[in-house]
């Protein structure tokens, strides 16, 4: 069990330095980052000044290690549009975009999971179909339509909610939460639709497509042969049963719910990191970039060792085959 | 004979399909004796196994007991409401399936899939239920149970949780077991274990056992009756020394023919040629009718309702005193 995730720790690591080798010729690619910071009138032993006193006259090698060194104490350097360290500006906008994430990922979760038991359970009922409908429509429908069809609706027509920004906030420590506030809770219902209805079909569809696949197992025949009660059957053995697959898929989306945000954020203007990645591309602000690269792999690398040590944790088998493997 | 546990009169099962109703069993009756092992034999598709799954209450839609009644100790089972049903499958019916590898949940712990059951069956405490589970590990003949009741079932041999299964399917003492081919997916060496095991159980507990399988040497050892089904119909039933030293039935005459013996004579085994037909084409008249040598022009218009010949019943024209012309 620990040699399984050190090996996997150590896999992760690998892939990190692979982005962080990404990351780091981004600089190299989009232009030279001096002429980013200094105005047309500056001369050229400035220029000169600048770029030893940010080490870029150094060779190739040993700036990678310096970039990889900082960035793995949480370095990114300094942003070119604001002038202020990059890991403040995320920081700072970090709350924003993982209070959106968990929530949407909860309401996708719940939702997802109820809708699809149900359908499994009652596949010819027409509230089943539906559902499948709508699942339809949320998976094909792209994110930024939704967003804007929901404020048309929501903050236009009916005008019940608002149509962007993240409402008031309270400050805990280094953290801000627009959880506590009603125009917080407010402001936070129609992101947290638009980002998680795609994870929520999915799991939907996922989660009705195992179920019945797992309703026709031997052993839920056999638990119905044993005499166990229905709802024994379906939420003691069948769910259960159903739930390893889905726990993986819905950790690996969280990556992704906090890589789509960008569109989300976006859309509704929240003062995320998505937001503040989308400004930085509009102004070459690459600091930001690759920073927002390396901190969005870093959330994939660690999502999926989370979920591969709780994929251990949920099903024996995989213990003792790991266990046995050594 | 005794009182009888399990009775089952003209059963008729249906399967609706696309291309019109099918009749997969079609009026099949037995009784199963108080303590007694019958066994159920025919080729695959035969209706062995829907018999058993009718008669705990399992068939999936979109099959359904068409017709017939099936009696568990005089209370009729065929008609009733679900949730009853229910409480009767576990506790006063035991089955068990062909694949012990895929019978038991892969997440749970063998124990807990057992009091689980016993809870759900009896009002026992937790400590007290699992005591119970210990001893019915180590009823099945599970080494060291008080430590196995804590495994999981891919810790278990194939041979061992079918013995796990098999103390599922007694753990609230029913009236009688279904064993749907239970040793088909098992080892030779390991099936004589489990068949014996099943044969102690029912004489110790008196339970009645139905021992569903295509492997007359299997029946040969265990069921005091047998019943050979064809097409959906029993064909001939009776005690089983007479059936296998006397099978009236062409086709049970067949079946016997077919087994090998031990002393060694290299004659070869008799085959019955043809196959049996398919659901949606069997034949008119006797089922059996394109298969059997000695089919006369009766076979091929009506059907052979069971007659009575000694120990034996038996569905077949040749026995019908009545002559063939009258009957037209």
């Amino acid at each position: 069990m620990l040699a399984f995730t050190l090996r996997r720790a150590i896999q992760a690591i690998g892939v990190m330095i692979a982005v962080g080798i990404i990351a780091f010729s981004m600089f190299r690619f989009a232009g030279d980052p001096v002429n980013q910071m200094v105005g047309m009138d500056t001369s050229g032993a400035e220029r000169a000044a600048i770029r030893k006193s940010l080490g870029l006259d150094d060779p190739v090698l040993v700036q990678f290690g310096r970039y990889i060194g900082n960035a793995a104490q949480f370095k990114f350097g300094v942003s070119y549009q604001f002038r202020l360290p990059v890991t403040n500006l995320l920081i700072e906008r970090m709350p924003a975009t993982l209070e959106l994430a968990i929530v949407a990922t909860i309401f996708a979760m719940v939702s997802g999971i109820l809708m699809g038991v149900y359908s499994a359970l009652r596949r010819d009922s027409w509230l089943a179909h539906v559902f499948q409908a709508v699942s339809l429509i949320g998976i094909s429908l792209p994110t930024f339509l939704i967003g804007i069809l929901l404020i048309y609706l929501f903050s236009v027509t009916l005008g019940w909610l608002p149509s962007f920004g993240r409402g008031d906030v309270v400050r805990i420590g280094w953290w801000t939460t627009g959880l506590l506030t009603l125009s917080g809770l407010k402001a936070l219902i129609m992101p947290a639709i638009t980002l998680g209805l795609f994870q929520m079909t999915l799991i939907m569809r996922l989660v009705r497509a195992e179920m019945l696949e797992v309703m026709r197992t031997d052993y839920i025949r056999f638990a119905r042969a044993r005499g166990l009660t229905t709802r024994a059957i379906h939420f003691g053995h069948a769910l259960r049963n159903t739930l390893v697959p889905v726990i993986t898929v819905a950790g690996l989306q969280f990556g992704s719910v906090i890589a789509f945000a960008i569109i989300t954020e976006t859309v509704f203007q929240w003062p995320g990191m998505g937001l503040l990645f989308v400004q930085a591309v509009q102004n070459v602000d690459i600091p930001i970039m690759a920073a927002y690269l390396m901190m969005v792999s870093l959330i994939f690398v660690t999502i999926n060792l989370v979920v591969d040590i709780l994929y251990t944790i949920v099903d024996p088998r995989l213990r003792s085959t790991v266990s046995r493997a050594h | 004979m005794t009182e009888s546990i399990l009775s089952v009169r003209n059963l008729q099962v249906e399967f609706a399909s696309r291309r019109g109703t099918l009749r997969a069993i079609d009026g099949v009756s037995f009784d199963i004796a108080k303590g007694e092992v019958l066994g159920v034999v025919g080729e695959s598709g035969a209706g062995k196994s829907v018999t058993g799954l009718s008669v705990i209450g399992l068939i999936d839609p979109p099959g359904r007991i068409a017709g017939g009644e099936i009696h568990l100790a005089g209370l009729r089972i065929d008609n009733l409401p679900a949730e009853e049903m229910r409480r009767i499958r576990g506790k006063r019916i035991g089955m068990i399936f062909q694949d012990p590898l895929t019978s038991l949940n892969p997440l749970y712990r063998v124990g807990d899939q057992i009091i689980e059951t016993i809870r759900t069956h009896l009002s026992l405490s937790e400590t007290a239920a699992r005591r119970r589970a210990i001893d019915l590990l180590a009823e099945v003949g599970i080494p060291a149970p008080e430590k196995r009741i804590d495994g999981y079932p891919h810790e278990f041999s194939g041979g061992m949780r079918q013995r796990v299964v098999i103390a599922l399917a007694i753990c609230a003492e029913p009236e009688l077991i279904i064993a749907d081919e239970p040793t088909t997916a098992l080892d030779v060496s390991v099936q004589a274990q489990i068949i014996s095991l099943i044969k102690r159980l029912g004489r110790d507990h008196g339970t009645a056992v139905m021992l569903v399988t295509h492997d007359m040497g299997v029946i040969a050892e265990t069921s005091d009756r047998v019943a050979v089904m064809y097409a959906g119909r029993v064909a001939e039933i009776g005690p089983v020394q007479d059936v296998v030293r006397n099978p009236l039935h062409p086709y049970a005459k067949g079946l016997m023919g077919a087994i090998p013996t031990l002393a060694g004579d290299d004659k070869r085994l008799v085959q019955i040629p043809g196959s049996m037909p398919r659901l949606s084409a069997i034949p008119r008249g006797c089922s059996f009718n394109p298969r059997c040598a000695f089919a006369f022009d009766r076979c091929r218009v009506e059907r052979p309702e069971p007659l009575s010949r000694g120990t034996q019943s038996v569905a077949c024209h040749l026995y019908d005193t009545v002559p063939a012309e009258s009957a037209a």
